[in-house]
């Protein structure tokens, strides 16, 4: 290889190595109950510490079970729901420091695809207008004709047909409406999206489509995904990198191939275990860890680790700490005192 | 093994303004003594139409069963006057559904709602009820029941009153249960305990059930037979272990090839099957799937293929059923 050559590998390299987006800390909580002539509000901490950084151009999937905090982690970062406290740095900047415009500008960037496309669809808008609408507001695209063929783009893009743009959001299928969210997220050219259960109100066939979909979209614009889910099998096919959440905290984050064939923390290791397989064969073969027990209320989380009332390797010490996220192997953190 | 709910012919209708929807469209199926029995397919498919023609809560006069019985214990249910159904419903049959939340009366306490069917049902005494409520509760995982009976369903976690649901249609020892989707709405870890605990209380107390899903996971997990079905109609039938390992109907094929799967490397990309379920009022000529089917010869989009023996014990509604494996990559290209 030439020096150029090997020059622009490196550099393609670094940019590879570029974060994103870093979060530090973070922590969301929601006051409930007290009022005017109630007792003291009791605090859910929905997000109680999390940090994660992620690479431009990779998929870090943040799984988790209902309530775990990994959708509030989402809308924190969106600031739909700003945050309590902690930094999110985006594109190196941090967003709690940023002026109503700047926020604007840098919000641009970030988009997101949610769970329910039905829901985030303006039922009384067409699909075009639903996708030209941001377009316009933003002064991306302001002169009208070249507006519709940026619509007619985006939405061969979502892989639509054009004379999509004259339907309406009811007139469409589940699949059809969730491309139509991927279109105007893509509209706004962002950088990185935040896939909210992007395909788990979506049937079985259909949900193959959007993902491969969103790993083509992903591979020609460029586009970093935070993917929030709880399906681990989606999760691990379309994820670089993977964070585990229990209970508004991060108990597990490493590269996919180590989490998937080495997990370490025993929440990780019981949800493997409890996602059936396909396969009444392999079924018949395979040992079960039925997780006993519930996720506690976030309103009064157990002391110590906040897993240990479930845990099947849990001792008297895990009651009394915290157990901070630690590096067990390279690149692979756990929050776990038994591993 | 005695059969214990026979289908056949099953026709149920609605008549909306875009047209008849032929939500089912001639299924049979069966369940015998004892053993769990899938319906799967993705939504529309008719699956839960099935189940509700079976309880005949098809709600009227949209919808309409048009043809064919339902078997149960050696009576025709559809020849049953209302007043026999409401017997046959809750006592003989049991149900759960999908969203335990919906199926429980918010204002009335779980006691209550447990002891009122023993009551109707048996003809129990409040105190007879009382006493048998708490020992259901136990018999699903819930301790404490005295207490816990005194109880309002939002006091109780969405795992918790999918059991209280169990429970309740387990109360008059029925021989059959219908559980339309149970555990879609709950979290991966109390699907296992759900799932679990449904498979243990079918062997101890020899309960049949029917289990309604769209997740083929939850099948291969616990269902001795499977029928598959796409737009209105059975296209799939075999045990569990064969339907797997051996599927003979391209949508079965195409469903299993699209799912990521934990236990096998991570492929580069997810095959999905293209296209979309078709419109039931609307619906094409010959076999529904073809036109999303990468197998279809011209045949397919001229008649319908019939539900035949494709192999031993072992049904699929295609003209090339018995050929699926035969077709290699080239031969498919060349189509």
């Amino acid at each position: 290889m030439s020096p150029k050559g090997e020059e622009a590998n490196l550099k393609a390299e670094e940019a590879n190595q570029e974060t994103i987006l870093e979060v530090r800390n973070l922590v969301k909580h929601f006051e409930v109950g007290g009022g005017l002539f109630g007792g003291p509000a009791a605090v859910v901490k929905a997000v109680d510490g999390v940090s994660f950084s992620i690479r431009r151009g990779e998929t870090l999937g943040l799984v988790g079970e209902s309530g775990c905090g990994k959708t509030t982690t989402g809308r924190a970062i969106l600031r739909l729901d700003p945050p309590t406290s902690g930094e999110v740095i985006f594109e190196g900047r941090d967003m709690s420091t940023l002026s109503d415009a700047e926020l604007r500008g840098l919000r641009r960037r970030m988009q997101v695809i949610f769970q329910d496309p039905y829901s985030s669809l303006n039922p009384r808008m067409t699909v075009g207008q639903i996708i030209a609408e941001p377009l316009s507001v933003h002064r991306i695209v302001p002169d009208r004709a070249a507006r519709d063929a940026r619509v007619q783009d985006l939405l061969r893009h979502a892989g639509l047909l054009p004379a999509m743009a004259r339907r309406y959001p009811h007139e469409l299928s589940g699949g059809q409406r969730q491309r139509v969210g991927i279109a105007r997220a893509l509209a706004m050219e962002p950088s990185l999206i935040i896939c909210d259960e992007p395909v788990s109100a979506l049937d079985v066939s259909i949900q193959a489509q959007i993902i491969n979909l969103l790993e083509e979209l992903q591979a020609e614009f460029g586009l970093t995904y935070l993917f929030v889910a709880h399906d681990l099998s989606v999760v691990r096919h379309i994820s670089d990198r993977v964070a585990v959440m229990y209970l508004g905290k991060i108990v597990e984050i490493t590269d996919r191939k180590s989490l998937y064939e080495d997990p370490q923390h025993p929440y990780t290791k019981a949800l493997l275990s409890a996602v059936p397989i396909p396969d009444p064969a392999v079924e018949a073969g395979r040992e079960h860890v039925v997780l006993g027990g519930e996720v506690p209320s976030p309103l009064n989380p157990p002391a110590g680790c906040v897993f240990h009332p479930r845990c099947p390797i849990a001792i008297d010490e895990c009651r009394k700490g915290v157990p901070e996220l630690r590096e067990t192997k390279p690149e692979h953190r756990v929050a776990c005192i038994r591993v | 093994m005695e059969v214990l709910l026979d289908v056949r012919g099953l026709r149920t209708q609605f008549h909306t303004r875009a047209g008849v929807v032929r939500a089912v469209d001639g299924v049979s199926w069966s369940v015998r003594k004892g053993e769990t029995v899938a319906l799967v397919g993705e939504s529309g498919c008719g699956k839960s139409v099935s189940a509700l023609s079976v309880m005949r809560l098809v709600s009227a006069p949209a919808g309409r069963i048009v043809d064919g019985e339902i078997v149960f214990k050696g009576r025709n249910l559809l020849a049953l006057s209302e007043e026999e159904m409401r017997k046959v419903r809750g006592r003989e049959i049991g149900m759960i559904f999908q969203e335990p939340m919906t199926s429980l009366n918010p204002v009335l306490s779980i006691g209550r709602q447990v002891t009122e069917t023993l009551e109707i049902h048996l003809g129990m005494t409040r105190a007879q009820a009382q006493a048998r409520a708490v020992e259901l509760l136990s018999l699903v995982g819930i301790p404490d029941g005295a207490r816990r009976l005194r109880q309002f369903p939002h006091q109780f976690s969405g795992g918790m009153r999918q059991r209280i649901m169990i429970a309740m249609a387990l109360s008059c020892d029925p021989a059959l249960i219908l559980a339309d989707e149970p555990t879609t709405a709950l979290d991966v870890t109390i699907q296992a305990q759900i799932l679990e605990l449904m498979k243990s209380l079918s062997r101890r107390l020899g309960v049949a059930i029917l289990m309604i899903t769209h997740n083929l996971g939850v099948v291969a997990r616990y269902a001795d037979r499977v029928n598959v079905m796409y737009a209105g109609k059975i296209v799939e039938r075999a045990t569990a272990r064969e339907l797997y390992g051996n599927p003979r109907h391209p949508y079965t094929l195409g469903l299993l090839r699209s799912v990521p799967r934990l236990d096998e490397p991570r492929r580069a990309r997810l095959q999905p099957i293209p296209g979309q379920p078709p419109d039931l009022s609307r619906l094409p000529a010959g076999c529904s799937f073809a036109p999303r089917c990468f197998y279809v010869i011209d045949r397919c989009r001229e008649q319908v293929p019939p539900l035949d023996e494709a192999a031993a014990d072992h049904l699929s509604a295609c003209w090339l059923a018995k050929d699926l494996h035969a077709l290699t990559p080239a031969e498919l290209d060349a189509r």
